[in-house]
């Protein structure tokens, strides 16, 4: 089992690998900043650009206790063809569902290039022995899923057992095999932009291809300054080791307005060469929707009615 | 001939008019009118509470411009007023009074908080604070200048109140919360309950969960209330007539803060 | 069924997201071909006879003619401006005089969006700027001190205070609306009456305030606006019969007026320049505090007072924060200021842009390393990219002297007895910032600084309770606050 290098009182991550050091981060700042570039003013082609790049960015997601498979074909139907009126409308880039759907979803979307997320490692609370969540990880990663979104455990990181959530990252991405590991901070619990900070670098030492946001089970979930604090930890990363982190806000996206938004948080803290769905993600699922009667009206001019697109 | 419209007097309660739970309407200046009964006026203090935390950590500017729209609002209604009152100088004199408490919203710190001196190497600074959930006994005259003296007041601070208007002459309170209602004053912020002050201000007096009570308005049984204030420690609270910063600071607590000074 | 398209390894990364132009329209705002003076709550042409054009540094276009007010006509504002205070103004019930104030703060705030407009086209400061900080602040300042006109005794217990009579203000092009506010707002509270000139090269949303004094019924002569030159300012300031002179502008100027007023009597306030520090401790939190360096030197092209055009770095994070700040300069969009997107807008006039690249070449000459984002700048009007040097000695014309514009000069420190030290070796003293985590630190700080505002983990944060000066040439007397209605009153 890997074990966590000894750390000191303060929490300075080991030398290596190499990591920024953790810092704090002024909250007041932080939420002006996020503010601001709330309201830059995107339009015309620039907001059809950015719409269509929010569409191939996003993960499909359904996570209820009563998705059934033809719940889950119906969305992976959305997924794969969003408009039906207009083709031109691409494909999302991922469908997220639980362990038990994942059969259903790969044979759904096979070809197509969507992918298919699962969760796993006892979503969402990830109360449970590490033995558990890691055979979790294992098993989904054996029935084809091409990533796995995790939860990292907030109970041993609010008591300051920081070596615990950073074994079971180790663990879980060993698990994954080739599958991609996006690790959730469930920021909403972390009370703290401090914690958000700290906890972004411990999932990204522990192996994670992504960090996300939340679970989108509790309040509050993705927020644009929350998200703004991780992306400057995955800058500092990738300026102190040139490893490109993606980062993943998910739940309580709803409008096309927001998911805008956070491509210019993501424009100006991290530039265009993150501006991909190798490595920006959307959780969401009536998000896309919106997108859809945005790029209408964008096209046409006119402002659009739910009426005229499908629920999936 | 045309027949009027004839108006229904209720409660304000949380930002809506709600009748009396008990159903009960007694009369009063020749209108039927809300008799509030001990759960409304718990329900009052509920929606209160609820209230408070949102008006006091609004900025003190906005506190100022919400009251200078209470103002406004007031100002649009005047005639209104003057029906109910039959006294022009007081309705212009209530109005006028909301926009002198405006603008103490974002004064009050800088006359009654202060940075201490102390002997050592220490910031020390003192900044008021609202109380809480104010209860409030109306005058029964004026009654609505002598509402708005006691209410404005309250509010300004940060706090949220909960008043027993006049039990003779009520409409005047009713007809100011309807304005209190379209003038961007968050529900529950203010709680206004009609009805008869002795079945209302012993509840009131004795709630657990009012942090201050102006009992002006209680007449004979004031000392009772008194008591009945004392069991959690009640601020209690005898503003004079006028207007003053000083009936503000009444409703406030001090907070003094200490950090050390060093390198 | 159409075929779509198999998995990618690699999703296309795109080359650039632009934003497309989002201007803010032009049409919300009105302008005449002339205006005359304003004095006594009339339009009256210049006996002068003079006027000229103001221009929009964004466009060089002519936007229109204003009067040049002469010897003459500053004379005749000021008896109009006794006029009113004699015959009225100070025997209005206090709590009257507060609801013209609290009425020109509610139209200021009605009609946001046109001044906003009206004051990027004229001065040249982007429209989020003018929109979200100048015209809030100026609406506010009315407000506050509206509250303050029938509570002067709590002001100043004991006292007895009384407005001093007429007062003389001049105010500079940076920030013309909200430097009006500040004027105008305290000194109507304490029962004065005004004259004020405007700069020279930004008349326009002065001369529109004068419709909001028209539909606030103010009485006619308590307002007074006379547009001129430097001129116009001195004749102001040495005629008679004005009591109290309030000048913001450069050191220099405020010298002059200083030796103007000597001798007379005349109560004199003066908010002048700054070189001001911006001091970075290494355990400060790193991404806002370059959030805050760029704030404090690139907010309004740098055309501020109390910019932190000095950045001292703790030479133990020099590198990691100059990193940041190039980058962080990188994404600083610079245009025309009626584009919602625009974050550095044009340079006020000719005459300031001269002036920086002077003393930007003077940096150069003189050995410090110059850093600019590649920037693509407008052909027409007058632009300079955000710029910043490093190896900069103490002794730098660019370390020293106020460059007023968006010019950032980097020093670093060792201990924080280095950064006081450093700080405060400079004739100026008129604002400073502190980024730091220890909260102890912040207060040492603050207490060693020779400044009169000093921001921690912040900076550029204005509000109209909160007094702002300086100390040593940065000027005497302050504005805003309780503080802020001193100079505007005589006390028995």
């Amino acid at each position: 089992m890997a074990q966590a290098p000894a750390l000191p009182g303060g929490f300075e991550l080991p030398l290596e690998p190499r990591l920024p050091r953790i810092g704090s981060v002024d909250q007041v700042a932080v939420e002006e900043r996020a503010d601001s570039l709330s309201r830059r003013s995107i339009k015309r082609e620039s907001k059809l650009f950015a719409l269509d790049l929010a569409v191939r960015m996003m993960d499909l997601t359904t996570l209820e206790g009563a998705d059934t498979p033809g719940k889950v074909a119906a969305l992976c139907s959305k997924a794969m063809r969003p408009d039906p009126s207009d083709l031109t409308v691409p494909p999302v880039a991922a469908v997220c569902i639980y362990p038990n759907l994942v059969p259903v979803a790969l044979e759904r979307v096979q070809g197509s290039g969507v992918r298919v997320a699962s969760v796993a490692t006892a979503f969402p609370s990830g109360q449970s022995p590490l033995e558990i969540k890691v055979e979790e990880t294992v098993r989904v990663a054996e029935m084809g899923a091409d990533e796995i979104d995790m939860v990292i455990d907030r109970g041993a990181f609010l008591s300051g057992n920081y070596a615990k959530v950073y074994d079971e990252v180790r663990r879980v991405k060993e698990a994954c095999g080739d599958a991609h590991l996006k690790v959730i901070l469930e920021t909403g619990e972390l009370g703290t932009y401090d914690n958000v900070r700290r906890a972004s670098l411990l999932a990204i030492a522990g192996g994670a291809d992504f960090i996300k946001t939340s679970t989108g089970k509790i309040q509050p979930a993705a927020t644009l300054p929350v998200t703004l604090v991780m992306l400057e930890a995955i800058r500092d990363v990738y300026e102190e080791t040139g490893r490109k982190i993606g980062m993943k806000p998910a739940g309580g996206i709803r409008h096309a307005k927001q998911a805008v938004q956070y491509l210019v948080l993501l424009h100006e803290t991290l530039g265009v060469e993150w501006m991909t769905p190798d490595l920006f993600r959307f959780g969401a699922s009536s998000l896309l929707n919106d997108c859809l009667l945005q790029i209408r009206k964008e096209k046409t001019g006119r402002y659009q009615s739910p009426d005229y697109f499908t629920i999936d | 001939m045309r027949l009027p419209v004839k108006k229904t007097y209720k409660l304000y309660v949380g930002g809506a008019f709600p009748r009396s739970e008990s159903g009960r309407s007694y009369e009063a200046e020749g209108a039927n009118v809300a008799r509030a009964s001990r759960k409304d006026l718990r329900d009052a203090v509920r929606a209160a509470r609820e209230a408070f935390p949102k008006w006091a950590s609004m900025t003190a500017y906005n506190r100022g411009q919400v009251l200078y729209r209470v103002a406004e609002i007031m100002e649009g209604r005047r005639a209104q007023f003057v029906e109910l009152t039959g006294d022009e100088a007081e309705v212009d004199a209530a109005i006028d009074s909301w926009v002198w408490y405006a603008g103490w919203a974002d004064k009050l710190a800088q006359v009654l908080g202060s940075s201490n001196p102390v002997a050592g190497p220490y910031f020390n600074f003192t900044v008021p604070e609202p109380t809480g959930v104010v209860g409030v006994v109306a005058l029964e005259e004026p009654v609505l200048a002598g509402f708005v003296a006691r209410l404005a007041p309250v509010i300004v601070g940060g706090n949220a109140a909960v008043i027993v208007a006049s039990q003779k002459r009520p409409l005047a309170a009713v007809t100011l919360a309807e304005v209190l209602a379209t003038s961007d004053v968050p529900g529950g912020v203010v709680n206004v309950l009609t009805g008869r002050k002795d079945e209302l201000c012993g509840v009131l007096a004795a709630h657990m969960d009012v942090n201050a009570v102006d009992l002006s308005g209680a007449g004979d049984e004031r000392g009772e209330l008194e008591r009945l204030a004392a069991d959690n420690v009640k601020r209690v609270v005898s503003n004079g007539d006028g207007q003053s910063p000083w009936h503000v600071a009444a409703f406030l607590e001090l907070k003094t803060v200490w950090h050390p000074i060093g390198v | 069924m159409t075929e779509i398209e198999k998995r990618q390894d690699r999703s296309p990364v795109p080359s650039a997201f632009d934003y497309a132009p989002a201007p803010e329209s032009r049409e919300i705002v009105t302008l005449e071909d002339r205006y005359g003076l304003f004095i006594g709550g009339e339009w009256v042409e210049p006996k002068s006879g003079e006027y000229e054009a103001t221009i929009s540094p964004a466009t060089e276009e002519s936007l229109a003619e204003v009067a040049y007010a002469g010897a003459e006509d500053v004379g005749v504002a000021v008896e109009s401006a006794r006029e009113a205070f004699e015959n009225g103004w100070s025997d209005i019930a206090p709590g009257e005089r507060a609801k013209y104030l609290y009425r020109i703060a509610r139209i200021l705030q009605e009609r946001s969006r046109e001044f906003a407009v009206l004051e990027s086209l004229d001065g040249g400061k982007p429209i989020r700027e003018s929109r979200d900080v100048d015209l809030p602040l100026s609406a506010a300042h009315f407000f506050y001190y509206a509250g303050w006109a029938d509570k002067l005794e709590y002001a100043f217990p004991n006292r007895n205070p009384k407005p001093i009579g007429v007062a003389g203000q001049i105010i500079p092009w940076n920030f013309p609306l909200l430097m009006l506010s500040w004027k105008i707002a305290p000194a109507l509270a304490a029962g004065n009456t005004v004259v004020l000139k405007p700069a020279e090269s930004t008349p326009l949303t002065a001369l529109l305030f004068c419709d909001v004094v028209r539909q606030a019924e103010l009485p006619p002569g308590v307002v007074n606006i006379v547009t001129g030159d430097g001129r116009a300012g001195a004749e102001l300031v040495k005629h008679p019969g004005v009591d109290k002179v309030a000048f913001t502008g450069s050191t220099d100027v405020g010298k002059e007026i200083q030796r103007a007023v000597a001798g007379t009597g005349k109560k004199l306030t003066l908010e002048l320049g700054g070189k001001a520090a911006n001091i970075i401790f290494d355990d400060a939190p790193l991404d806002q505090a370059v959030e805050g360096i760029i704030n404090g030197i690139y907010f309004n092209q740098g055309h501020v007072c109390c910019a932190g055009s000095r950045l001292l770095v703790q030479e133990s994070i020099y590198e990691q924060v100059i990193a940041k700040l190039k980058r962080r300069m990188g994404t600083l969009r610079v245009g025309d200021p009626l584009d919602k997107n625009t974050d550095i807008g044009a340079i006020n006039s000719r005459e300031q842009l001269e002036k920086i690249k002077e003393l930007v070449a003077a940096g150069e000459e003189e050995g410090a390393e110059i850093f600019q984002p590649p920037c693509r700048l407008p052909e027409k009007g007058w632009w300079f990219a955000p710029t910043v040097f490093t190896n900069v000695a103490q002794s730098y014309r660019i370390a020293q002297e106020e460059i007023f514009g968006p010019v950032l000069s980097v020093l670093t420190f060792r201990t924080p007895d280095e950064a006081v030290e450093k700080a405060n070796n400079t004739p100026y003293g008129l604002s400073a910032g502190v980024w730091t985590e220890k909260g102890s630190r912040i207060l040492s700080m603050a207490q060693r600084l020779r400044a009169g505002v000093i921001w921690a983990n912040t900076y550029n944060r204005f509000d109209p309770a909160s007094p702002f000066g300086g100390y040593k040439e940065s000027g005497f007397g302050r504005e805003g606050g309780r503080h802020g209605l001193e100079p505007y009153m005589r006390f028995e």
